[in-house]
């Protein structure tokens, strides 16, 4: 159980796959401009990271290893994360066409969001029980939504200082991320004391 | 602006997109690393938009995105396997972020938008010219980072790579707008209009 939540804390902020692994960018930048769209796509990315995770991690072990595939793994893993993201777009549009507008490309493209297939591969690398594998990534959605959250507010103060016409906008987004990843930086020192 | 110019410069994927900022953060630490996955991307990139393109009348409009992905997973492998027996160290260090190279949103864009409508050649042009706009943003990013980290470690900590990128990027639009004025609070175009602040 103790280990379980250790991996569960190191996923959402020591290691946080955003600020510290640089995987889920894309999203983390694209959609963070505006508040309200931030919670929704945490739930999205982390509702698929977690079915992803299961499902990659019984396939890995049950169809892919036992008949020596490991070598298309990139290729399955994929497929079964488009599906997920395709099932949980079906979902948003159904249950809120306006919420789907505002994810727009975003939320499709939640398949090309390299933090659910590096989740999915580090557990596999890593050789992860199942009850881990799912740890892992909810713990990975978990720091997605942190920082995820904390940033798009940042952001929207930014928003109404007057800056520097080039940096207006993304550039001085990155380098605020950079401030905030330097905050994360100093939880490594707690994980090396706790073993993660 | 010849068609290569344009996808490397006017849609640069990395840096006018903003696509792709994973590998271009994370591999950045050193030029080596992040010319093996400039290479690597481009491969893939181009491999998928040639293949794509070539198929493009056969692929139903319903089940596009899972083919593309299919594809670029298949190219993705081989840079893999053949990466790991002709590169090995380079392979050692980058291994998790070449197989991510499926999941860089500059490509699956790139194939939805230009590879699937357009034929071979243009796709092909296209492909080629959005893999040296990746490659110069990563080399640019990878650059810098490594001397600078000569003198001061957290350049190629994490926190390093978002600054340094942040204002590279600055620089870039700077350069393309020639435009260093201060933007007052209340002319910025490109602010968003539903702010609280305002709302209140």
């Amino acid at each position: 159980m103790a280990d379980l939540l250790l991996i569960l804390l190191s996923a959402a902020l020591v290691n946080n796959f955003v600020l510290v692994q640089f995987l889920g960018l894309c999203p983390f930048v694209g959609t963070s401009a505006r508040f309200e769209t931030t919670v929704p796509m945490t739930l999205a990315t982390m509702f698929v990271l977690a079915v992803a995770a299961v499902a990659t991690n019984l396939l890995h072990h049950h169809l892919l290893a036992p008949f020596g595939l490991e070598y298309l793994r990139i290729i399955a893993f994929i497929v079964v994360i488009a599906a997920c993201v395709q099932f949980t777009e079906l979902f948003v549009r159904a249950a809120s066409p306006l919420l789907h507008r505002m994810l727009g490309l975003y939320l499709p493209l939640i398949t090309t969001n390299c933090a659910v297939l590096g989740v999915v591969l580090i557990a596999v690398d890593e050789g992860l029980s199942l009850a881990r594998t799912l740890v892992l990534a909810i713990g990975a959605g978990a720091g997605f939504g942190v920082a995820i959250v904390a940033f798009a507010a940042l952001r929207e103060r930014i928003n109404d200082d007057a800056v520097p016409a080039p940096l207006r906008g993304v550039p001085l987004a990155l380098v605020t991320v950079g401030f905030m990843a330097l905050a994360f930086h100093g939880l490594r020192g707690i994980g090396a004391g706790m073993g993660a | 602006m010849s068609a290569f110019g344009e996808a490397a410069l006017r849609r640069n994927p990395a840096w006018v997109q903003l696509l792709g900022l994973c590998p271009l953060l994370a591999v950045s630490n050193t030029v080596a690393n992040a010319a093996g996955l400039a290479v690597a991307s481009a491969v893939v990139l181009t491999g998928s938009a040639f293949f794509i393109a070539s198929v493009r009348r056969w692929i139903p409009a319903d089940v596009r995105l899972p083919c593309f992905v299919l594809v670029i997973a298949t190219f993705t492998t081989l840079v893999h396997l053949a990466m790991e027996a002709y590169a090995f160290e380079l392979h050692q260090r980058i291994a998790l972020f070449v197989q991510i190279v499926v999941t860089n949103c500059m490509i699956l864009g790139q194939v939805e938008r230009v590879a699937a409508k357009v034929r071979v050649g243009r796709a092909l042009v296209d492909a080629l010219g959005a893999s040296a706009g990746f490659a110069a943003a990563i080399l640019a990013v990878g650059a810098v980072r490594e001397v600078i980290a000569v003198g001061f470690p957290l350049a190629a900590m994490p926190a390093g790579a978002f600054v340094i990128a942040g204002l590279l990027l600055a620089l870039a639009n700077a350069l393309a707008a020639r435009d260093w004025r201060f933007v007052p609070r209340r002319s910025s175009a490109r602010r968003s209009p539903e702010t609280p602040l305002e709302r209140q």
